[in-house]
């Protein structure tokens, strides 16, 4: 038994769930706020966070402030949020579908966000709506429209939902949203074609803080929902009938583990677009340290992926400075590697 | 607690209303059942015949097209899926939990019909879910992964589960399918003094002739989706009641040692007419 292994027995053997719970959301807080305290002092220009946070300095005067809360903190927020809302969509449909292998972007979600976002960069569409522009306007117009296309299908009325439509109509959606995202991709110029792959591989650098306060109150109502079900989650991944049998009202429990998912996804994906990885990666990480209650699962995975993003977007801007690395490809180097080493371990 | 199915008919192609994902074409035709507070009732019948449909209608996951099924007089429709998890737990053929669970988790899950939205579990449940171990004899897995279990400790452990939700009303579906002779049993034993010592009733599912002998005070007979005889075992066990259900010839005899009828299968025969369908 490894170190790791015999921690988490210790950890969640025999002790009652509101002191694992407690301990989980001060640990895994704590490596959050951490991350994010600690990502924006790192840079091209060293700061310091006393100096950064020392109010006795006029803001206009203090340049380690100016960089921590205008030139870094937005991108670390985003990176913070998006991971958190990447990380828990994964828990609450790989639960759902009752297949650890599933991930936020399984449900064609990615592929709908990513066309909306490519034809208002290859199309030059000018609608704004608040903070938000008209690239993540259209990706979230695009993921909504695809999961209400998959939920339409693996759905009727008063019905519970049917978890392999789901899957199937979530895979082949994304494929024809594939060809139609290539096809798109092809009759634009270069400078069009280049932001669309930019655009493909995920990125945090979002500018400002007003992104973030587009996406905010999605992300909000879908961790409400998260918390809402995260109870019968355990039960659900059992088996529907026997979560049936143990009170749980199965087809409300999957309409909104479906729904908030989707939300959550949706709005990472117009933030910062498609970065893979992070929904199946975090959750497994977690079950490893944690254990696989889904009450315990949901929060620690929202706060773990947090971290874990905002060190991968670390890595990207600083790895081969000046040069950036799309954040989506450290996730994706991080992360598959790291996951291949632990199913060889498990194996 | 009396649970009563009256006149109940269920077809999945008009209704497919089946939680799972499997339905298949099979329908219950006026089906009336009734489970007496503290009874054992055995649910008998071939492959196919409805045994399980009747009892997810029993338990509330699926809804009858025609008839009705109430709770000492109370339809099950009218009330709410956490409050009849309260009253009646089922124990499945078979339980894949999609992620791995360690035993005690499994049976703290029997609570959570009694627990509130954001409600985690307290001394009372985990000392309620402990008891439910012991019944069944499986404190010692309390922490291993259910995943790892045989098959005999997986079912006791989905027992202690269906325990854990203190219900009245017990269902069981084939829960000796599947284990060698000495886990059917310690099963068998393990069914007979839970509705001894704790009063729950129970239905029972099965294939197994001698178990139902064996445990079962109550015995109905189901072919093609109804029911062809109901009654005392000693009354309905007979060889030409098995004759009909199964088309198999068999020896119906009392065992002294045992103190109940055993069965003895003999030979198939050719099909009886068939029943209405």
């Amino acid at each position: 038994m490894t170190f790791l292994e015999s921690a988490m027995l210790h950890v969640s053997a025999g002790r009652p769930i509101r002191a694992r719970l407690s301990m989980t959301l001060l640990g895994y807080g704590v490596l959050a706020l951490g991350a994010c305290l600690l990502a924006p002092l790192v840079g091209s220009t060293s700061i310091s966070l006393s100096r950064a946070l020392d109010r006795s300095i006029p803001f206009a005067d203090n340049v380690d402030a100016q960089i921590f809360f205008i030139a870094r903190l937005p991108r670390v927020l985003a990176g913070a949020i998006v991971g958190a809302s990447l990380a828990s969509a994964g828990v609450v449909l790989q639960a759902l579908l009752r297949n650890p292998l599933a991930t936020p972007f399984t449900l064609g979600v990615s592929a709908g966000s990513a066309l909306g976002a490519i034809l208002a960069i290859t199309f030059g569409a000018a609608v704004t709506l608040g903070p938000l522009s008209p690239v993540p306007l259209a990706s979230l117009a695009g993921a909504f429209i695809s999961a209400t296309v998959v939920y339409a299908m693996a759905t009727r009325p008063g019905r519970p939902i049917s978890t392999s439509v789901l899957l199937l109509a979530g895979v082949t959606l994304n494929s024809f949203f594939s060809a139609l995202i290539l096809f798109v991709q092809y009759m634009g110029d270069f400078a069009e074609a280049y932001r669309t792959v930019r655009w493909l591989m995920g990125d945090l650098d979002v500018g400002g803080f007003g992104p973030i306060l587009g996406a905010l109150p999605l992300i909000v109502v879908a961790f409400v929902m998260f918390a809402m079900v995260s109870s019968s989650l355990n039960v659900l991944s059992v088996g529907t009938e026997t979560a049936a049998t143990r009170g749980v009202d199965v087809a409300r429990t999957q309409r909104l583990a479906f729904v908030s998912a989707a939300i959550a996804t949706s709005a990472a994906v117009s933030l910062a677009g498609p970065i893979g990885f992070v929904g199946i990666v975090v959750p497994h990480l977690v079950r490893l340290m944690t254990g696989v209650d889904h009450r315990i699962v949901l929060p620690a995975a929202a706060l773990f992926g947090a971290a874990f993003l905002v060190a991968c977007d670390l890595v990207a801007r600083t790895v081969l400075a000046p040069v950036e690395v799309p954040v989506g490809v450290v996730t994706a180097m991080l992360g598959g590697p790291f996951f291949l080493w632990l199913l060889i371990r498990k194996g | 607690m009396t649970l009563q199915v009256q006149h109940v008919s269920f077809g999945y192609d008009a209704g497919r209303e089946s939680l799972g994902e499997a339905t298949r074409s099979f329908s219950l035709c006026d089906v009336s059942v009734t489970v007496q507070r503290g009874s054992l009732t055995g649910l008998l019948g071939p492959n196919g015949c409805g045994k399980t449909t009747l009892l997810k209608l029993m338990a509330g996951v699926l809804r009858p097209r025609e008839g009705s099924i109430t709770l000492d007089g109370q339809a099950i429709d009218a009330i709410s899926r956490r409050e009849l998890a309260r009253h009646i737990a089922v124990v499945p053929q078979e339980t894949h939990p999609a992620f791995d669970y360690s035993v005690l988790e499994m049976v703290l899950m029997g609570r959570h019909p009694h627990l509130g939205a954001f409600q985690l579990e307290g001394p009372d449940d985990i000392a309620i879910a402990h008891d439910a171990l012991s019944a069944t004899g499986t404190s010692h897995l309390a922490g291993r992964a259910y995943m790892t279990l045989s098959g005999g400790e997986k079912q006791r452990v989905v027992i202690a589960s269906a325990l854990a939700q203190v219900p009245e009303v017990l269902l069981l579906d084939e829960p000796t399918a599947s284990l060698d002779l000495q886990y059917q049993m310690e099963v068998a034993s393990l069914l007979g003094r839970l509705n001894q010592d704790r009063g729950v009733s129970m239905v029972l599912a099965t294939h197994d002739l001698n178990l139902a002998a064996s445990l079962c005070d109550w015995l109905v007979l189901v072919r093609s989706g109804r029911v062809v005889a109901h009654g005392p075992t000693r009354e309905v066990l007979t060889a030409a009641m098995i004759q009909q259900l199964y088309d198999v010839e068999a020896d119906v005899h009392f065992h002294e040692a045992s103190g109940h009828l055993t069965v003895l299968p003999i030979r198939r025969t050719p099909m009886t007419t068939a029943t209405p369908s």
